[in-house]
């Protein structure tokens, strides 16, 4: 056991792929000399060489495209894009592509291999470094889709995306790369898909989040404690697949629930958890579900970004809310 | 009309050794076709960049920019490259670009406030016609693809230049850029400037090709390489390129060779990837030492007139500096005012949201 943070329990995960199973093969723009442009893959050049750890050109489609023929073939790529901005010049691979062999080849071909993508706001970086477009990915019919919000997690769901035997697209929280330290385990483990965490009970209202935003949400249930609210606070960890049913027995138990994403509000992936709630436990729901959400805008730059990312006030201004009914 | 005076037969589309006027000592190579005056107004816009660019890495240090990518080494390439185009020419360039943005009426304070990271460094004033700086790589050379044919469309003789690096002609869109501007014929000049880097890639890890130059053939247009670190050879090549564009002969790709002597960006480490020594050896090989030993070797160097441009330059940097910071940041009702033309009922209701702090 050590304590890491985000950036190094996803090194490690990597490293123990690399070492145990020789088809692993880690590409990317300066994945290997630099250790990429936040560090995650630091050292795994030195160690494995750069047959294994690739620096590619700056081709995202590229990128993509390569490794796809490389799932096919045999390997297991982990390909890194460096923002998720510059994930949207390889979607035709991802959503063309990647996400469909199984279907059109009737499991003939296949394509298992990882995305591995740094999301979010929230550093004040530059224009493109800041999108969350999971709803992009988790509405592409073929693609599974993780986002950890702990160092824990982040080892286990990326182990697990590389055992599995399809496209995973794994969304890294910018903010959260070095702002949280854990104890985890130096030998390899999964966390599996589709189980999201509680983590926090409560029995008033619900409060559902993913990736950057369960660490607002959990800032936002202490005050809400302070205030006599008991939030329950759920981690959903993948959104495809989704853990539904700890959802429904959460909002059944609570009566109320707040959906927290930082993308933009329309078509987001609130959207969809709150149409899951209102389908199966409508009437359960003492109160209208809230969403808190980015804007429809363009992710502010750094002197205005903070109007944009949620934040522990909104949301506990939103469970207020619906503890008013 | 300059090229009249310019014309060095570049758009033999192989050319043996890069083009070059001044040696890297300064001794001219071949006859100077350009006036004394145009030398020094090439060493001044030389100058202006690089004490913009040296301010900003010192300002961004202090914690008042965002990441900033400089680029020390490459201002012939920039400044010699725009030095044939007119005010009614388009530039659409990258985000290390700010010197040629600049020659070509972008205004310090627009770069700066965008280092500041407020989106109305994007807003230049009305009738500029430079972009604002591409920060993906590779997406924006087609935009000069787009605004070329445009111009043709309508019959006027504006051109469009797009800057962009090595590490740029990786990605498809230069391909499909190319491959437009060749087959439409439009007048588009692609500048890349090679400065030998993407972040830690190399460029012989970027293209197994001898010469990005060399990659023009394929399109059906000239390509050449030029010392991108001699101001007057890259002025004469960007004017012959222009001149074939404005005389509806087509696109150029123009590659010039330099090299980035600073980090990526100033979050960026050259340590961890390549040898320094490199980069010593590109500051012996520095545009503005280059062209001010030519002056001084026909005797119109003036060394307190290049002092008091740079000073110049940083008074006025530090004027847009104040100028960006005494600016309120964008509201959080203002960061819905530019999406659309007029707000969809979607905007105004989380306007209202955002301003009542969701309530
Ligand atoms: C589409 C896209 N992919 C990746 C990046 C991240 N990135 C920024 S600059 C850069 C290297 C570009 O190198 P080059 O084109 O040679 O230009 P230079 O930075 O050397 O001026 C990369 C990979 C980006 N901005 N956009």
């Amino acid at each position: 056991m050590a304590e890491l943070n985000i950036a190094q329990a996803i090194n490690g995960a990597l490293g123990s792929a690399l070492e145990s199973d020789p088809t692993v093969i880690v590409l990317g723009e300066d994945v290997g000399a630099t250790g990429g442009v936040f560090r995650v893959t630091d050292g795994l050049g030195e160690r494995f060489g750069p047959d294994r750890v690739v620096d590619t050109p700056v081709a995202e489609s590229g990128i993509i495209g390569a490794a796809f023929g490389m799932a096919i073939g045999g390997l297991k790529p982990v390909a890194e894009i460096q923002f998720m901005g510059f994930s949207y010049p390889a979607f035709d691979q991802i959503a063309n592509h990647v996400s469909r062999i199984r279907n059109r080849s009737r499991h003939r071909f296949t394509a298992p291999m990882v995305i591995r993508i740094p999301y979010g706001a929230g550093i004040g970086a530059a224009e493109h470094h800041s999108e969350s477009a999971e709803a992009i990915y988790a509405h592409t019919p073929g693609l599974k889709v993780v986002v950890p919000a702990s160092p824990y997690d982040a080892k286990g769901l990326l182990l697990e995306a590389i055992a599995d035997p399809d496209p995973v697209i794994f969304l890294e929280p910018i903010r959260l790369y070095r702002s949280i330290r854990q104890l985890v385990p130096d030998d390899p483990y999964t966390v599996p898909f589709g189980v999201a965490e509680i983590r926090r009970p409560g029995n008033d209202v619900t409060l559902i989040a993913y990736g950057a935003m369960v660490k607002e949400t959990l800032e936002a249930s202490e005050k809400l404690a302070a205030e006599g609210i008991g939030a329950e606070v759920l981690d959903l960890r993948s959104l495809v697949p989704l853990d539904a049913d700890t959802i429904i027995e959460s909002v059944e138990h609570t009566g109320r629930a707040v959906v927290i994403q930082e993308a933009p509000r329309t078509a987001g992936f609130a959207t969809e958890i709150v149409s899951q709630i209102q389908e199966r436990t409508l009437y359960s729901l003492a109160a209208p579900i809230q969403r808190v959400t980015g804007w429809d805008t363009v992710v502010p730059l750094r002197r205005a970004e903070h109007h944009f990312v949620p934040d522990a006030a909104r949301i506990v201004a939103a469970a207020r809310k619906t503890m008013e009914s | 009309m300059l090229v009249n005076k310019l014309r060095c037969r570049i758009t033999s589309a192989v050319m043996s050794e890069p083009l070059q006027y001044l040696s890297v000592a300064g001794d001219p190579v071949r006859e100077i076709p350009l006036s004394v005056e145009d030398l020094l107004l090439l060493y001044g816009n030389m100058a202006a960049g690089r004490a913009y660019d040296r301010k900003c890495t010192a300002l961004q240090l202090q914690g008042r920019l965002a990441t900033y990518a400089p680029f020390e080494g490459q201002e012939a390439a920039q400044i010699g490259s725009v030095f044939p185009l007119t005010a009614d020419d388009w530039v659409v360039a990258s985000y290390r670009d700010a010197a040629a943005m600049w020659a070509t009426g972008y205004p310090w304070v627009n770069l700066i406030l965008s280092r500041t990271g407020d989106e109305r460094g994007g807003c230049p004033p009305d009738g500029v016609r430079v972009l604002p700086p591409s920060i993906t790589v590779g997406g924006h050379m087609i935009h000069a693809v787009g605004l070329g044919w445009a111009e043709k469309i309508k019959g006027s003789k504006s051109v469009a230049m797009t800057f962009f690096g090595d590490g740029a002609t990786s990605e498809g869109d230069f391909h499909e850029a190319m491959n437009f501007a060749g087959v439409y014929g439009t007048p588009t000049v692609f500048v890349c400037q090679n400065n030998e880097w993407a972040i830690s890639m190399p460029r012989d890890r970027q293209t197994a090709s001898d010469t990005i130059a060399q990659k023009a053939a394929a399109y059906g247009m000239p390509g050449i390489q030029v010392d991108g670190n001699d101001v007057v050879a890259v002025a004469i090549a960007a004017a012959e390129a222009v001149d074939r564009a404005r005389e509806g002969q087509g696109p150029t790709l123009l590659e010039l060779l330099t090299y980035r002597v600073g980090p990526h960006t100033t979050t960026d480490d050259p340590g961890r990837y390549r040898d320094e020594e490199a980069s010593h050896q590109w500051r012996r090989r520095d545009p503005l030492s280059r062209l001010s030993a030519y002056l001084a070797s026909i005797g119109e160097w003036d060394e307190k007139w290049a002092e008091s441009v740079a000073a110049d330059t940083g008074a006025d940097v530090e004027r847009a500096v104040a100028e960006a910071e005494a600016l309120e940041p964008l509201t959080s009702e203002e960061i819905f005012t530019a999406m659309f033309a007029e707000p969809t009922s979607q905007l105004l209701e989380q306007q209202r949201m955002a301003v009542t702090d969701n309530g």
